[in-house]
């Protein structure tokens, strides 16, 4: 049976970990992260779940706690944002190099300086390259449901990879919104038993974990791991299908809101593809053939259905919620144009970077940017490539 | 034995050791740029190399030196160094003939 809540989004994480009911959280406090543990920590006082919560003394101790309670066999998570990512850094490649399944929640945040608490995607975007798979979510709704597919993606023998899930801080972190949970045993018969590959726990086939290679056998050890991540694709493709079955929410790589005869098309992760489909909506009652696209994961990159989804489009604006500092454009546009590379007929494409440190974007700023890209079509070029949204001139 | 590295697709993932012990299997000869020769006629068998090879790379044989385990000899020239008699000498790996390769490549 389904069951309907109305809390802030911090709690629908919590709510999640409470099923999954890992062996190991370890964690430390971070605005706006901080009430996802809080909570969890609540249900570990109560006796609701039968894991070993850690309090560490840093994010750096917290990642190294996990990569080493899920090289021991444990099922394994925790929660961050910001500068507490930032901090992670060092150990967030040892788990992704280690293979070890993790699943960590960050609540997107800016980086310092200036400090600030509020969205964007600098922190997770910063990780890209760190060998996680990272996926975004857009609402309370969807952080509870790729939290729990999640657990079953980084365990799949395939992949054996740590996963990243990403919800907007404060926008979504502490908005109420309504969601639906599964019922505990379906959460529990869907991610199933952890079966750990390698166990430091196991004595009967002893293993080392983290041991040196050099030039001769770290390059190989990459290779796999590349071809892991690449491989998640589809577990996360197959884990997508089960979850629908299981909970009626479809769980597309990328997401098409009237994408399909559009000839303008935004692409944006996370909460603002809200904001922007309210506005698809009211011009596509004024007969304008907009769309949206909505990447639900961001690494593996998905190349292949961009491309195909964008292949018969006109213009496209990417809104980026990060800057890459020198680089042609943010993150989400860069690996973008390059996936259209190989089109015969390349749709226009222009960069947005908008809503850093919370920046609000409003429905009028989304507007301007379907505005742009029809004014865009009409001369066919595009002369800024790289626009910044909402900022003071 | 002739080393035969493994490919991507041939080894556990995430670098795992599934065996004990197997240091021994690894060929850190590879990292060696400075080859130490040992020349027989001119060794005194005092050890001095022996004792200060920090890897294990000066075979001996009833108190006597038999030669120079390339297999394991990193090449950091302390035996030539310590010698009192110039017994070792070091000379580039580039400057190894194909045959004395061959030979390193043996343990």
């Amino acid at each position: 049976m389904v069951k309907k809540h109305v809390e802030v989004g911090t709690t629908a994480v919590a709510m999640a970990m409470r099923q999954i009911n890992p062996d190991v959280v370890a964690a430390y406090p971070i605005t706006p992260q901080t009430a996802i543990v809080q909570t969890f920590s609540q249900y570990v006082a109560d006796g609701k779940v039968d894991t070993e919560f850690i309090t560490v003394e840093s994010e750096h101790s917290a990642m190294s706690s996990c990569v080493g309670a899920a090289a021991a066999g444990a099922r394994v998570m925790t929660a961050t944002s910001s500068a507490g990512l930032a901090l992670m850094w060092e150990i967030l490649s040892v788990a992704s190099g280690l293979r070890v399944p993790i699943t960590m929640v960050n609540v997107n945040r800016a980086l310092s300086a200036p400090i600030n608490i509020h969205c964007d995607h600098s922190d997770s975007m910063g990780a890209r390259d760190s060998g996680w798979v990272q996926i975004y979510s857009e609402n309370s709704q969807e952080v509870y449901d790729n939290v729990i597919q999640a657990i079953k993606i980084s365990e799949n023998e395939e992949v054996r990879l740590p996963v990243m899930v990403m919800m907007d801080g404060f926008i979504i972190s502490h908005g109420i919104e309504e969601f639906e949970t599964l019922e505990d045993g379906d959460v529990k018969n869907f991610i199933g038993e952890n079966r750990p590959k390698f166990s430091l726990l196991n004595i009967k086939e002893p293993v080392t974990h983290g041991p040196l290679q050099l030039f001769d056998y770290y390059f190989e050890t990459k290779r796999q791991q590349v071809d892991a991540i690449y491989k998640s694709r589809l577990v996360i493709r197959e884990v997508g299908k089960e979850y629908e079955k299981l909970s009626g929410r479809s769980q597309p790589i990328i997401e098409k809101y009237f994408a399909d005869d559009a000839e303008l098309i935004i692409i944006v992760l996370s909460s603002t593809a809200g904001t922007a489909k309210s506005v698809v909506n009211e011009l596509r009652k004024e007969g304008l053939k907009v769309g949206l696209i909505k990447p639900r994961i961001f690494r593996p990159f998905p190349y292949y259905e961009l491309k195909e989804a964008l292949k018969n489009t006109k213009a496209i604006a990417v809104l980026d919620r990060s800057n890459s500092f020198g680089a042609q454009g943010g993150p989400l546009y860069i690996e973008i144009r390059s996936a259209l590379y190989e089109l015969t007929k390349k749709p226009l494409i222009k960069n947005y970077i908008y809503g850093l440190g919370g920046r609000d974007i409003s429905l009028e700023n989304i507007r301007s940017v379907y505005s742009d890209l029809e004014d865009i079509t009409k001369i066919s070029r595009v002369e800024k490539p790289v626009s910044y949204l909402g900022v003071r001139k | 034995m002739k080393i035969v590295k493994k490919g991507w697709k041939e080894i556990p993932i995430g670098g795992v050791i599934l065996e004990a012990g197997n240091a021994s299997d690894y060929n850190t000869g590879d990292w060696r740029s400075q080859r130490p020769i040992w020349n027989e006629e001119k060794c005194i068998h005092c050890l001095q190399c022996f004792v200060y090879c920090p890897d294990a790379s000066i075979d001996v044989k009833d108190e006597k030196i038999t030669g120079i385990n390339y297999f394991y000899c990193k090449g950091c020239g302390i035996c030539a160094e310590i010698c009192p008699e110039e017994a070792i000498e070091l000379i580039p790996e580039t400057k190894v003939s194909e045959t004395e390769i061959k030979v390193s490549e043996m343990s």
